[in-house]
């Protein structure tokens, strides 16, 4: 029962949120752009004319409260809008092929990473100062000073490149439809899964080490073993739960950094997901695209945060949902 | 005791040649510590041989006899119109699609690289520390409203702001300054403030306050010593998260706008001729992974010697130290009576 009030009191507040975001954004964007995005619209040879008749035709030309309120009107109704290239298609029908591309990316990045940041981490507290953990500092190390591009990159050239190149397609750029099969939507993937978790890998790998370590050297864990536990079951089923909880908060943190994580990704191999859709329309000046990414990214970060903080409270049974 | 034998001592006492202890401030132990670490020295000498490069790049340019932005069509394309390997006709690196020197653009890259670092860094730990210092020592609503603001904007998606920003004013570098500190400041503000808490209920700040010092006194002259080394350790660990934030945003286009020669720019274009032309991928890579190594070792060093109990992140020199440990107490005298140790 707590949980449901709990769940129901966070969307409401999401909901706040995403309408503060938006508009924000709104006003942010159409304020003070309509006349250059006419002018990139209708080319550089454009006549006053043809411009005033671009304005009018976007509705441009309103007064922006009038537009503000049928971007309110539309948007509750899940309509985005239409994107000002690709032929005027509906914004909403974009998000809805490219979604899948970016939730793709995401999904799996973020199993990769938590699955090889923690059990790294794991492993290297319970065998601290093993040749092991000394690799394993190293790497994190590298993780950390690498930007997520770059390592992208050089996956391309080190490992794409050479596979392809004689003969071997077991990786992939671009992206394959969950459609045509599992192996194929993971082979085009792999490379993407690894960029994004490692670099993010590394954060967890220290921090579930450092919080593993504190956690063993508290009093219930030398209980636990006075009792005649063994170890592992020490270590995974009193440890690790109370070793969890930073790392659990840490990730709430993340969900930002995450984002931007998956569109450069997305931008290195050619995911064509909705981060590579923003991207671009950035630099079309594709104002309604920009404006559905940004609320689209707004409404993930609260959905991430709500699903941690419930997390957080089965981790951790001192926290209670209130 | 009589009177006399207390006089005597405390004649012997000032008589004492002032020799055999020496002072040392904490910054002089930092340094001695920082100094042993052959990792931190070695990222030093790294980050001042890059700082150096980027100084001198007019010089490196004027040296190779070409300019950063310019083409060479004729010696900088091969027959097929691609770019050149390294070595050929004086391209030390050499060049990138469009038939530009690669040398001279990496070495320029540089120059906003840790301009972008350093200039960030400053702002974001003045910002921060002021911050955090002011609300952490004044408390209440204030410090409420800053510490929500603080998790927010640790929270925000940086994508969603620097593409705002992007679309509002067009990519730029003072817009990639401003993105970069806005992000870095909060986490600096967040441990400034934490320690500024404990520490205003320490005795001496009681004692500034009854001797009639001013809140502002007490901030900057009391307690800000006292926050030096984290926030320094703090602030060379931004350094180089600022310069791969900073390649990120050019390398997506919302950055620095190209032609200028950086790291982010560089690598964005080679993008698209890896498979054809290594070297355009693997200098610029080079060159960026290199100076954030170096600053990110420098900044654990400089963790390690301000607070000997920390463990080293990095392996090395560890096993040095724990021979000296093991070689270094002297052989605890034997005390009439007590037990023979247990072998």
């Amino acid at each position: 029962m707590a949980l449901v009030r709990f769940l129901i009191r966070r969307i409401l507040s999401g909901i706040v949120v995403l309408w503060v975001v938006s508009t924000a954004a709104f006003f942010l964007f159409f304020a003070r752009n309509t006349d250059i995005v006419a002018r990139q619209l209708a080319g550089r040879a454009a006549t006053t004319a043809i411009l005033q008749e671009v304005t009018r035709n976007l509705g441009l030309n309103q007064p922006i409260l009038t537009q503000y309120w049928h971007f309110l009107g539309r948007t509750v109704t899940g309509n985005l809008g239409l994107s000002y290239y690709n032929g005027s298609v509906p914004v909403a029908s974009i998000v809805g092929r490219d979604l899948p591309r970016t939730a793709s990316v995401l999904v799996g990045g973020v199993v990769l990473w938590l699955v090889v940041g923690l059990s790294v981490g794991i492993l290297s507290a319970t065998r601290a100062r093993s040749l092991f953990d000394r690799l394993a500092t190293v790497g994190v190390l590298v993780g950390l000073s690498m930007p997520t591009f770059v390592l992208g990159e050089i996956l391309l050239l080190a490992i794409y490149l050479p596979l392809n190149e004689n003969g071997y397609h077991l990786v992939n750029t671009g992206y394959v439809g969950l459609s045509s099969g599992i192996i194929p939507w993971a082979e085009a993937l792999i490379l993407p899964w690894i960029t994004l978790a490692t670099v993010q890998a590394a954060v967890y790998t220290r921090l579930s080490r450092g919080s593993l370590l504190d956690t063993l050297g508290e009093d219930y864990i030398r209980t636990a073993r006075a009792k005649g536990l063994t170890e592992r079951r020490v270590i995974y089923r009193h440890a690790l739960r109370g070793a969890l909880t930073p790392v659990v908060s840490q990730l709430g943190i993340d969900v930002g950094v995450l984002l931007g994580g998956v569109i450069v990704v997305e931008q290195v191999f050619g995911v064509g997901g909705l981060g590579q859709d923003a991207v671009s329309a950035i630099s079309n000046g594709d104002l309604p695209v920009i404006l559905a990414f940004v609320m689209l990214a707004a409404a993930f970060v609260v959905i991430a945060n709500i699903i941690v903080d419930v997390f957080y409270a089965v981790l951790d049974p001192r926290v209670r949902i209130s | 005791m009589s009177l006399s034998e207390i006089e005597f001592q405390a004649k012997a006492v000032e008589d004492a040649p002032e020799e055999g202890i020496q002072g040392r401030s904490q910054w002089a132990l930092t340094w001695r510590r920082l100094r042993r670490d052959k990792m931190a020295i070695a990222s030093m000498i790294v980050i001042v041989i890059i700082a150096a490069c980027a100084i001198a790049a007019p010089a490196f340019a004027a040296l190779a006899g070409h300019a950063p932005n310019t083409v060479y069509p004729n010696t900088g394309l091969s027959a097929s119109g691609g770019p050149v390997p390294p070595g050929t006709h004086g391209f030390l690196l050499g060049t990138d699609e469009l038939g530009r020197d690669l040398f001279v653009r990496v070495i320029y890259g540089a120059r906003v690289s840790l301009f972008v670092g350093l200039v960030t860094t400053l702002i974001a730990t003045v910002a921060g520390v002021s911050l955090g210092l002011i609300t952490g020592y004044f408390g209440g609503w204030v410090d409420g409203i800053l510490a929500r603001f603080i998790d927010s904007v640790l929270a925000f998606p940086y994508i969603v702001l620097a593409l705002s920003l992007a679309v509002v004013f067009g990519p730029s570098l003072p817009i990639v300054i401003g993105v970069i500190s806005f992000f870095t400041w909060a986490g600096i503000s967040r441990v400034v403030r934490g320690q500024a808490l404990s520490i205003k209920e320490r005795e001496y700040i009681e004692a500034a306050r009854s001797l009639g010092a001013g809140p502002w006194r007490i901030m900057f002259i009391d307690i800000l010593p006292n926050l030096l080394a984290p926030v320094l350790v703090l602030a060379t660990l931004s350094i180089p998260a600022a310069i791969t934030f900073e390649a990120t945003l050019d390398y997506l286009g919302l950055g620095v706008p190209p032609p200028t020669a950086t790291w982010g720019n560089i690598l964005a274009g080679a993008q698209s001729y890896y498979s054809v032309a290594w070297w355009y991928l693997v200098f610029p890579a080079l060159a960026l992974v290199i100076t954030t190594i170096a600053f990110n070792l420098l900044g654990d060093g400089v963790r390690d010697a301000m607070d000997p109990r920390t463990e080293r992140v990095f392996a090395a020199g560890r096993k040095k130290r724990r021979k000296r440990r093991t070689a270094s107490p002297p052989p605890a005298p034997q005390l009439p009576g007590a037990l023979p140790p247990t072998a």
